[in-house]
């Protein structure tokens, strides 16, 4: 395949051969001598006074080296971790520290650590600890949480209310006093746990005399993970490295500087000896945080020909029981609500609660799924209320092409795209119309389909800088190298840190394309904080658009030098020379032309550069784009609720998605693959659920349901492609839009199925015992 | 309190005194030093940690290394003849049928034996097939996929070979 044709090309993975022979280096793998094993102590209550830890007993087992309470770690730590402002700079919050001292908050907070020559002996030892608490009583309900009479989870807040906050746009009361039909509708959005198969693990190796640390970690974010590790213990970032080697599925669950990273490294540094903690699942579902966990409260005002004139939202979002680092970012749900839809005024509120739960932060999509969740679910009580059709109600508020680029009641401005073209033909390939005969068909013979839609908007990217500083606090954009080696071999230094989404495959694929030089010759750098600049890291679903970008301008940069150096090689004027699939040749000549690899070469020999010319083949992007990426798209479920067991089964799928430039089209799938099961296992079967003495009921696998094969079907996938402007590659995001866009399609579809029975919302999960009493409840179908 | 166990990994025979309670899992990635096989539960329910003992699917955290005491076993890293992959891995890669790779050896192992018991499967005797093996990334589409166009290479006698385990009894 010629190089210039390298985006768009479905190439195979580059790093499956390790993958699939085992030969992986997850964090567990990396090979490692002499290294102590530490064993966190977890909370086993969810609110209560640390009365005393008595580890008398524990620190005489066989095999243990030393063990840490947090009283005798407290004062190492130079700072809290941090939180950030991600749009609710209002909020109260206390400083969480990496390990409790007087008091704990929900159950799993560590307590104590024991290290120990191996893993079984430390958790031997573990079992020898004895801590005495002071129970006191649990919140675990948000509306429970704020009355007045609640217990108070951190005192020095004196309410367990983060936040309180109005986000308004538009006339809302001109909307609700123009509007025909108003609707009510609470809709849940359950506690869900990410569920990486990779658990989180950690290695620290802290050289005392050198004051150094090197630290591998299972995460999304090494580069932020090494800014404040420094910062919490005091060691120069200088002498601070952190690695993400292979690391085994994030989905946001691996996107905040975790506790455990830094009580790993402080053991090291105690022991000046390299010590390794594992995270095992029952632990992972306690101490790694959750997602979503948030109820909105919807008043509708609609016209009876379908049109959305404006909301009433409330979101209450469960933080748990500290804000964690990006504990906020669902309310950008908020500000995103209107979706790809006209929609004339929003009155919001923003609630925030503390609760004695798992801390909860982004989880894949991180705010959209639950906005377009919202907004898709309007359109469908739009269309119950008014007896139109769904697709009708759709087409009547949906943005146009001719509109863009629309600016939103927020002030966002969309990138491009033709939103009811996307909608058209997913309906057309689902065969809408005949979908919809065929469940009218299906109703009489007592059989009940659903046909779900959702059409989506997705902000991602995440730059630009100034918005998203002003918006996270954290200032995030796009960082690549691409460096010529001596022999025409090329290495790119990615900021992203990919966790499955194949950088390495497609990055490479971009400096190919842009150098004209074969992909198998370019290696992808990521995730080492001790290689290249400072990056971004990976979530949001801004890798391509962002580093991929930043890759491709260096790629550029270097190609002009080279170009320039050939001018020279060539005695020719620079104007003269064109740069063609790895070679630079005088236009019209291509006969006498100079390779890249011959140009690489020439840059490492300088006395053949021009003058003044620095050597080295080599460029720095730090990429900042004019505006986010807005991915959009359809989706179509179709499914069959059978009312004798109230079981869901998907007849259908069909997807489409429009991401603007595919840069590796068989990635792209796999992510919306990926993106669409994990939005169906939030419609049908996942869900966090706690007790109301604040024990996690659904604390293992056993309990917890991920879907397996047996429950999903082949998903049909569609696209439209609108390249978008703000970005070189002409890329949007991928690796959240199924998510954002299957939870809600699911959920329209089996309400959908539910009509008959006189079914307006189900709240998730849709599983078989609720639809089952739902079609069965005052002696079942009503039409 | 230590046993001496004896036994044999993609050919190679390994023999180490362990604590009784140790883990099947453990054994392969600690002693033995293989850490293709995946640890992803701690409950039996992901899968990660499948191998094959005496030509049976087994969940290596489901069983104790004394367990194994005498048997044959086959993991991830005994399928490929040197670079020469496997079918299943030449397809889960062809096919993508693989993101993070975390599950891959795990659901690379449970295909195999379900082809091995079941040469030509429907997509739904393969979506059952799999069912106790979890993936979060894939949405386990190109999975089976994978597993299809593997089952379609190894009928057409591409690997006529016998597996590196003979079949034989359970061993309880």
């Amino acid at each position: 395949m010629a190089v210039s044709q390298m985006i768009g090309a479905s190439i195979k993975r580059r790093e499956d051969p390790q993958l699939v022979t085992g030969s992986g280096r997850f964090v567990d793998d990396l090979p490692q001598n002499a290294v102590l094993h530490l064993h966190v102590v977890r909370s086993s209550e969810p609110h209560a006074r640390i009365l005393a830890i008595d580890t008398i007993r524990a620190k005489e087992a066989d095999g243990v080296v030393a063990i840490f309470t947090g009283k005798e770690l407290r004062e190492e730590f130079q700072a809290p971790l941090p939180v950030t402002v991600t749009f609710v700079p209002e909020k109260a919050y206390p400083e969480q520290y990496p390990i409790a001292t007087d008091k704990v908050h929900y159950v799993g907070e560590p307590v104590a650590l024991v290290v120990a020559l191996s893993r079984a002996a430390a958790q031997d030892a573990a079992e020898r600890i004895e801590v005495r608490y002071q129970a006191l009583p649990a919140v675990t309900d948000v509306e429970k949480a704020i009355q007045k009479d609640a217990p108070v989870i951190h005192e020095s807040l004196g309410s367990n209310l983060s936040y309180d906050v109005k986000r308004a746009g538009g006339d809302i009361e001109a909307a609700f006093k123009e509007a025909e039909v108003t609707i009510s509708q609470r809709l849940q959005q359950q506690r869900l746990i990410p569920i990486a198969i990779e658990t989180r693990g950690v290695v620290a190796d802290y050289k005392p005399f050198a004051n150094s640390l090197t630290l591998w970690s299972s995460t999304q974010i090494p580069h932020f993970v090494k800014v404040w590790l420094a910062v919490i213990l005091g060691i120069p970032e200088s002498q601070v490295r952190v690695i993400a080697p292979d690391v085994g599925g994030g989905f946001g669950s691996k996107i905040r500087v975790f506790p455990e990273e830094v009580l790993t490294a402080l053991a090291s540094r105690r022991l000046g000896r390299p010590v390794k903690w594992i995270e095992d699942r029952e632990e992972n579902m306690r101490a790694t945080h959750h997602g979503r966990s948030q109820i909105w409260d919807v008043e509708i005002a609609a016209k009876r020909d379908g049109t959305v004139l404006g909301l009433r939202l409330t979101q209450w979002l469960d933080l748990g029981a500290y804000c964690s680092q990006f504990g906020t970012f669902m309310s950008l749900g908020l500000l995103v609500a209107p979706g790809p839809y006209r929609l004339a005024a929003i009155d919001g509120r923003l609630v925030g609660v503390f609760t004695n739960r798992t801390p909860t932060d982004a989880y894949r999509g991180a705010g959209r799924p639950e906005a377009t969740y919202v907004i898709e679910r309007v359109m469908d009580l739009v269309a119950q209320e008014t007896g139109m059709d769904p697709a009708d109600v759709r087409r009547r508020n949906l943005v146009t092409g001719a509109e863009q680029p629309y600016t939103s009641l927020f002030g966002f401005t969309f990138d491009s795209g033709d939103y009811v073209a996307g909608l058209e033909r997913a309906l057309q390939v689902a065969g809408y119309d005949d979908l919809r005969r065929r469940q009218s068909e299906a109703r009489k013979q007592g059989r009940y389909l659903g046909i779900g839609l959702a059409s989506y908007l997705e902000i991602c990217g995440l730059g630009p800088a100034a918005p998203t500083q002003a918006n996270t606090g954290v200032s995030l954009w796009g960082m690549g190298v691409v460096r010529l080696h001596f022999t025409g071999k090329a290495t790119a230094i990615t900021g992203s840190s990919p966790h499955g989404q194949g950088h390495e495959t497609t990055f490479a694929q971009v400096v190919s394309a842009v150098l004209g030089i074969p992909v198998a010759d370019v290696d992808v750098v990521h995730g080492d904080t001790g290689v290249g600049p400072m990056g971004m890291n990976t979530y949001g679903s801004r890798s391509t658009a962002l580093d991929a970008s930043a890759v491709h301008i260096s790629a550029t940069r270097v190609r002009e030098k080279a170009r320039k150096i050939a001018a020279h090689l060539l005695e020719a004027a620079e104007d003269d020379v064109v740069y063609e699939d790895g070679k630079a040749f005088v236009k019209g000549s291509p006969a006498k032309s100079v390779t890249i690899q011959e140009l690489a070469m020439a840059a490492f020999q300088t006395n053949r550069l021009p003058a003044g010319m620095e050597g080295g083949l080599e460029a720095t992007t730090f990429f900042d784009p004019t505006n986010f990426v807005w991915p959009f798209g359809t989706h179509v479920a179709v499914v069959e609720v059978d009312p004798e067991t109230g079981k869901v089964s998907i007849e259908r799928y069909v997807a489409l998605d429009d991401c603007g430039t595919r840069i590796n089209p068989m990635v792209v799938d796999g992510q919306i693959h990926g993106g669409i099961a994990q939005g169906i296992g939030q419609a049908l079967f996942e869900e966090g659920v706690y007790g109301e003495d604040g024990q996690l009921r659904t604390g293992t696998l056993v309990d917890y349901l991920v879907p397996s094969a047996a429950d999903l079907p082949f998903f049909q996938l569609e696209e439209t492609i609108t390249p978008s402007p703000v970005n070189p590659l002409g890329a949007k995001g991928i690796g959240e839009a199924g998510t954002i866009a299957s939870t809600a399609a699911l959920m329209n579809a089996v309400v959908d199925a539910l009509q008959p029975f006189g079914v307006k919302d189900v709240p998730m999960p849709a599983s078989p015992a609720k639809l089952w009493q739902l079609m069965h409840r005052n002696g079942g179908r009503k039409g | 309190m230590r046993q001496r166990v004896s036994m044999t990994i993609n050919g190679t025979n390994y023999e180490h005194e362990v604590e009784p309670r140790l883990l099947l899992v453990h054994y392969i990635r600690e002693q033995a030093g293989l850490t293709g096989t995946h640890v992803g539960c701690d409950t039996s329910n992901c899968g990660a940690c499948t191998i094959e003992m005496d030509g049976h699917s087994v969940k290596a955290c489901t069983v104790f290394a004394v367990q194994a005491n005498g048997s044959q076993l086959l993991t991830i890293e005994g399928l490929a003849q040197g670079t020469q992959l496997h079918p299943l891995q030449q397809a889960f890669w062809d096919e993508h049928g693989l993101q993070c790779g975390y599950c891959t050896p795990g659901m690379i192992m449970a295909a195999r034996q379900l082809l091995a018991r079941n040469p030509d499967p429907t997509e739904k005797e393969i979506r059952m097939g799999i069912e106790g093996n979890l993936c979060r990334c894939t949405g386990y589409h190109n999975i089976v996929k994978a597993i299809q166009a593997a089952a379609k290479v190894m009928g057409e006698g591409a690997e006529r070979k016998a597996p590196a385990t003979a079949p034989s009894a359970r061993r309880d």
